[in-house]
């Protein structure tokens, strides 16, 4: 189906159920109920889950497929926000044009950057890139203030034309919406303890984030993903049989630029504001840090990688001693005050920290990232059974 | 005039602070073939060294004077420091207005320290693995430092003074017949940092060590099948690297107060520098970082940024791009590193 193989369709089909069933897989706890604050399933949050998970499977045809490392994907992000927000100041609150006209304005742009920074490997490419994202970022800041507005970040106006939507009430800001469907419009279920909430914006990021996958899923099974495989197991041998592998890269470079113009938009229209500090490079590094964690160069390690860290960002730094305490009012007293000094150096404010371990952590124990965490938690649970066949085999 | 003067000044200053950094850089990629992305905050921990001694000279001694009395008629508290208790109220005040460059003191034990610890601790399993685990792995270290400092340290800035013999300003352009006013500490950390660069050349070129430390740069395996250690000079080296950066920090706090993040800040720069310098070239490194802190000061120019506007936000980033792409190697890079 859908031009898949039997195991792909399969594996497509899961992801599909996982994410439209999102709001119920992540509000496991009932809503009042201690372990409530572990619930993830809140608009603001999904959407993320939705828009970083695209973004890094974007970068994750680049970096996974030909191993180039870039660190400026936050330049098309930031790029792709800020033509939808001029989209919404000038069109239309609809948010296709905004998304098509993002996708175009950073596919032009990363074709720009990539064609230059292409000529280079290694980590001068990874050099060039970041040299392109500041010199985006510190530029944003400064001399396109008209086109940016600079620190305050690009914003709707009560006077903006909005040439297609006609002269709407002026009382307050019109939201982003996809033919009268508005983004934050949220439903919510509420079944005996539990509450789901049911939001348009995450639907709308969500079905676009399978369309992005599909779309990678398809690239890595082509013969143009292959190519991009090549490039990343030898590019040399690939030149001397005669290959240009150029046109490749920069095929994958756009492609994942495009990606993140995609998420910037999205951004956007979730929330119709763009600052410059979407372009930040430590913005840059985060989709590396979530792509790594989830494991480069597989389908749904970037997916992984970008909910756990957004679930930490949000969900760890609003843990507060307060509620450590409560968790641990069980220990004695000396005790308790010493367990909660210390993870409370790991929640709230300190969550950076956290991460920080966890990320070392897995780059020492697990380079393939958190998918190969999995492969070998099930290879060891498949081969337990056999090893207690053959315990009486010398250990090899 | 007095403009380019100055800017140029101003360009030395940045340049020293670049160079220094990216020498320790360089350093560590040219003998252990480490790309360290934990650099950055090394410097930090160096600048924090520095609020670290000045916090301990100035815990005080609270006594009650009784022949004074504050608004509410108390006795008035009296806080003596516990340096200028025990060594006398000269020596005293004299160690807390110096602290920063006393601070040097206590650096280098502590980054020689760090430096060791890191690469026997982390950095070592690393040799065998890509270059982007290494810069991965330091990555989340300089994440992990930067966390501790700000919990010990706090989120905000910290103001540190130099001490006041050096704080105020010098008339530099005297010699030229004009009046061109520069604050003596830049100054001085220019001329810190021209030792520190050339006391590690004259270490790495005039001594056994260097030569042995160079002749393993070259050549890693030959040296090694010549029944030299190499490994122990090089986990020296790094803590060698660790100690410049630490020095830089140090004596950069009167210039900018030091807050968690700023070796992040420097951390992105100083890479530039040292790819425009060239992979594993140590004047390329230190040419490189004078280069472009010239540069920036030069294109923050009113004159010039009239002409092209923002270019003093970018000039870094444009002078790398232009480089990398006309000299594949930097300035003076070696052949055959870091090219596949």
């Amino acid at each position: 189906m859908f031009g898949l193989n039997q195991k792909d369709t399969k594996f497509l089909l899961i992801v599909v159920t996982l994410t439209l069933l999102t709001p119920f897989l992540l509000n496991p706890f009932p809503t009042d109920s201690a372990m409530a604050q572990f619930n993830a399933g809140y608009p603001a949050l999904m959407q993320r889950f939705a828009i970083y998970g695209l973004m890094a499977i974007g970068f994750n045809i680049l970096f996974g497929l030909t191993g180039y490392l870039s660190f400026g994907h936050a330049a098309f992000l930031g790029v792709g926000s800020y033509s939808a927000v001029w989209m919404f100041k000038l069109l239309s609150m609809n948010i296709l044009p905004a998304i098509i006209l993002a996708m175009i304005v950073s596919g032009l742009f990363a074709l720009a950057i990539g064609y230059i920074s292409l000529r280079r490997s290694g980590i001068y490419f990874s050099i060039l890139t970041l040299a392109f994202a500041e010199m985006s970022y510190r530029l944003a800041y400064s001399v396109l203030t008209p086109i940016t507005n600079g620190e305050t970040g690009l914003q709707l106006n009560l006077n903006d034309p909005r040439v297609l939507d006609g002269v709407a009430d002026t009382s307050s800001l019109p939201v982003p919406g996809l033919f009268g469907l508005k983004m934050n419009s949220t439903y919510t279920l509420d079944i005996g303890a539990w509450s789901f909430d049911f939001n348009v914006g995450f639907y709308v990021c969500a079905v676009i984030a399978i369309l992005g996958f599909y779309m990678s899923l398809r690239i890595f099974r082509s013969p143009f993903g292959m190519m991009l495989r090549a490039v990343k197991s030898n590019q040399q041998r690939m030149n001397y049989t005669g290959l240009n592998s150029r046109p490749y890269t920069l095929a994958a470079f756009v492609i994942s630029g495009i990606y993140a113009g995609l998420a910037g938009a999205l951004l956007a229209a979730m929330d119709p504001l763009a600052g410059a500090e979407r372009m930040q490079w430590t913005a840059s590094g985060e989709v590396v840090l979530m792509t790594i964690l989830g494991g480069a160069g597989t389908l749904m390690g970037p997916v992984l990688g970008a909910g756990f860290i957004k679930y930490c960002e949000n969900i760890f730094s609003k843990i507060n001693e307060t509620i450590l305490h409560s968790w641990f009012s069980f220990l004695p007293d000396s005790l308790e005050s010493v367990v909660v000094w210390f993870f409370a150096r790991f929640v709230g404010e300190g969550w950076h920290l956290t991460l920080g371990v966890l990320f070392m952590l897995i780059v020492i124990f697990l380079p393939g990232g958190l998918v190969e965490g999995g492969q070998r938690i099930a290879s060891w649970w498949k081969n337990r059974g056999k090893d207690e066949d053959s315990s009486n085999q010398p250990a090899e | 005039m007095d403009a380019i003067i100055l800017q140029f000044f101003n360009g030395l200053e940045k340049g020293s602070a670049y160079a220094l950094i990216a020498l320790g850089l360089t350093l560590i990629f040219g003998t252990l073939g480490v790309v360290n992305f934990a650099h950055g905050a090394l410097f930090m921990i160096g600048a924090f060294c520095a609020v670290t001694l000045r916090k301990v000279f100035e815990i005080s001694k609270v006594s009650l004077d009784p022949t004074k009395t504050d608004f509410l008629g108390k006795p008035l508290e009296v806080k003596t420091p516990y340096v200028e208790a025990w060594f006398g109220e000269t020596i005293g005040s004299a160690m807390i207005n110096y602290s920063v460059p006393l601070a040097i003191l206590l650096t280098i034990p502590v980054m020689l320290f760090v430096g060791w610890a890191m690469e026997r601790g982390l950095i070592k399993h690393f040799y065998k693995r890509p270059h982007a685990d290494q810069i991965l792995v330091t990555f989340g270290l300089a994440i992990v430092l930067q966390e501790i400092v700000k919990y010990f340290f706090g989120a905000n800035p910290i103001q540190m003074m130099a001490p006041s013999d050096y704080s105020g300003t010098v008339n530099i352009g005297a010699i030229l017949g004009m009046d061109i006013f520069y604050p003596v500490w830049r100054l001085v950390y220019f001329f810190f940092s021209a030792v520190i660069i050339g006391g590690v050349f004259a270490f790495l070129q005039f001594t056994t060590f260097g030569m042995v430390v160079r002749a393993g740069m070259a050549d890693r395996e030959t040296v090694g099948l010549l029944g030299i250690d190499i490994d122990k000079r090089f986990t020296l080296m790094f803590g060698l690297a660790a100690g410049v950066a630490g020095l830089a920090g140090v004596m950069y706090t009167p210039i900018l107060s030091p807050n968690y993040h700023m070796g992040m800040d420097f951390l992105v720069l100083s890479f530039v520098v040292v790819v425009v310098g060239g992979m594993g070239s140590l004047p390329g490194a230190v040419a490189a970082g004078f280069l472009l802190g010239i540069l920036q000061s030069f294109a923050s120019l009113n004159e010039v940024k009239a002409i092209i506007p923002g270019i003093d936000q970018i000039i870094i980033y444009l002078v790398a791009i232009v480089i990398l792409l006309t000299r594949p190697r930097g300035l003076m890079g070696r052949k055959g590193v870091m090219e596949d």
